[in-house]
């Protein structure tokens, strides 16, 4: 299907975006990569009167690193992301992701900032991000503020962002000596969509777990970061018990929502699957 | 507001002005428009990857970026790089392995092993298959179509 009509504009500075969400509010959408929006327009899905194209704003699509905080900003490509020696270095989690975000085509356009204020609970960026307590910049017309990704992402499709504000960059606090991570996912084609992924970070010292973190995709409304799994992990030596506890704890943790992959105890039944080999990678 | 915008772009090396209804998107520019037809419109939802395009060098869904997003910009199709010569050897491989049947995923399966193997030079099969699982094939299950580029890697390689 073709969108209904819609005006466009080119927005080339940030009051300028303002500007037309003050004037236009719930009927302007932002539009960033484009990659998940197009496609709800092109379904009829969302019709609204103006889009806002953010893409041709200056100093929103630089990586950079001071050694503490990974800075990603809002219109960087996934392409970029994937390529980046930055993000290889300081966010390894990320750019173990990075391959399992769509295909090559669709991450020449999509960009980390539009997956994570799109806040979709299948995506991989929201659950990565939030396992690695990233925080988000929110600009307002009046200033920034910071939000931490455990306030940020609120439900389904739901987040901390104002209808006038814009989601310009990500924090990500970089990786500390002997931090490991994991990331899987199980969809039925590469780049798609994942019936269910886990992304985790965390140390073992010796045979023990400590700093566990421990974020799903696909298993609930929106992100999710397994508390009761990590509870179960921390300060417990890596063996078999240890992990069936976790893996019985996620029940607390997750709630997936039945789709056409199948029932919710079938994406619990993966999560714990994914669980047991995500931590096997870990400690490998 | 406006619902029409003003756009200038280069399509396959010719600079182009049209005035255009803002929902527009780029493979419906280029097919109803530009009258070339190559580049096929498929799901309309970037599943299936038949409306592969190239945007300043980079392969696009052409059904998830509007032609207004291409202002100033140079866009390739499948027409654009035949002529050039660009893919001759991968449409000979295509041919010549069988990889092409009813053809309507060949044009976005051409670009997108194209923007393979500028990036890679020696992709394993897995590699290819990794690439390509972006574009959807009904035909030929896949395998002459990781044959074909898998021997045009080698042959490009020397």
């Amino acid at each position: 299907m073709k969108p209904a009509p819609f005006a466009y504009v080119r927005a080339e500075t940030l009051d300028q975006v303002f500007d037309l969400l003050d004037e236009h509010g719930d009927d302007a959408r932002i539009l960033a990569g484009g990659q998940s929006l197009m496609a709800t327009l092109n379904m009829r899905l969302s019709a609204p009167e103006v889009l806002i194209d953010i893409n041709h704003l200056k100093g929103l699509s630089e990586i950079s690193c001071d050694g503490e905080t990974l800075k990603i900003g809002a219109l960087a490509r996934h392409s970029q992301v994937l390529e980046s020696t930055d993000v290889q270095t300081y966010a390894p989690l990320i750019a173990k992701t990075m391959p399992h975000v769509a295909h090559q085509a669709i991450r020449n356009r999509g960009t980390f900032g539009g997956s994570v204020a799109f806040a979709d609970p299948a995506a991989e960026l929201p659950a990565v991000t939030r396992t690695l307590g990233a925080r988000f910049v929110l600009q307002g017309r009046d200033g920034q503020r910071t939000v931490v990704a455990d306030d940020f992402f609120q439900g389904l499709f739901e987040t901390d962002l104002k209808e006038n504000e814009l989601l310009v960059g990500a924090e990500i606090p970089v990786i500390q000596d002997g931090e490991r991570t994991a990331f899987m996912e199980l969809a039925r084609r590469h780049g798609d969509y994942a019936m269910v992924g886990i992304a985790v970070q965390g140390r073992i010292e010796g045979d023990t777990f400590a700093d566990m973190r421990l974020g799903f995709f696909g298993a609930g409304d929106q992100p999710i970061l397994a508390k009761s799994a990590a509870a179960a992990l921390n300060g417990q030596a890596n063996s078999e018990d240890t992990i069936k506890k976790a893996q019985d704890s996620l029940d607390a943790d997750l709630d997936p929502m039945p789709d056409l992959n199948g029932p919710a105890e079938m994406k619990m039944h993966l999560a714990r699957v994914l669980t047991k080999r995500a931590l096997a990678e870990l400690a490998s | 507001m406006d619902q029409n915008v003003d756009i200038t772009m280069k399509v396959n090396g010719q600079q182009v002005s049209r005035r255009i209804p803002a929902r527009t998107n780029l493979v419906d520019f280029v097919r109803y428009d530009m009258e070339l037809t190559g580049s096929h419109v498929g799901c309309e939802h970037g599943v299936c990857g038949a409306c592969t395009i190239r945007v300043n060098g980079d392969i696009v869904r052409g059904c998830l970026m509007l032609a207004a997003q291409a202002e100033g910009a140079e866009v390739e199709t499948i027409e654009g790089l035949s002529d050039a010569g660009e893919i001759a050897d991968l449409q000979k491989a295509f041919h010549e392995r069988n990889a092409v049947q009813c053809g309507f995923c060949t044009p976005g399966m051409l670009l997108t092993a194209q923007e393979l193997l500028t990036k890679n030079a020696s992709p394993s099969r897995e590699e290819i298959r990794e690439f390509i699982s972006g574009n959807y094939c009904r035909c030929t299950g896949y395998q002459a179509i990781v044959d074909a580029i898998e021997w045009v890697a080698e042959e490009r390689r020397g």
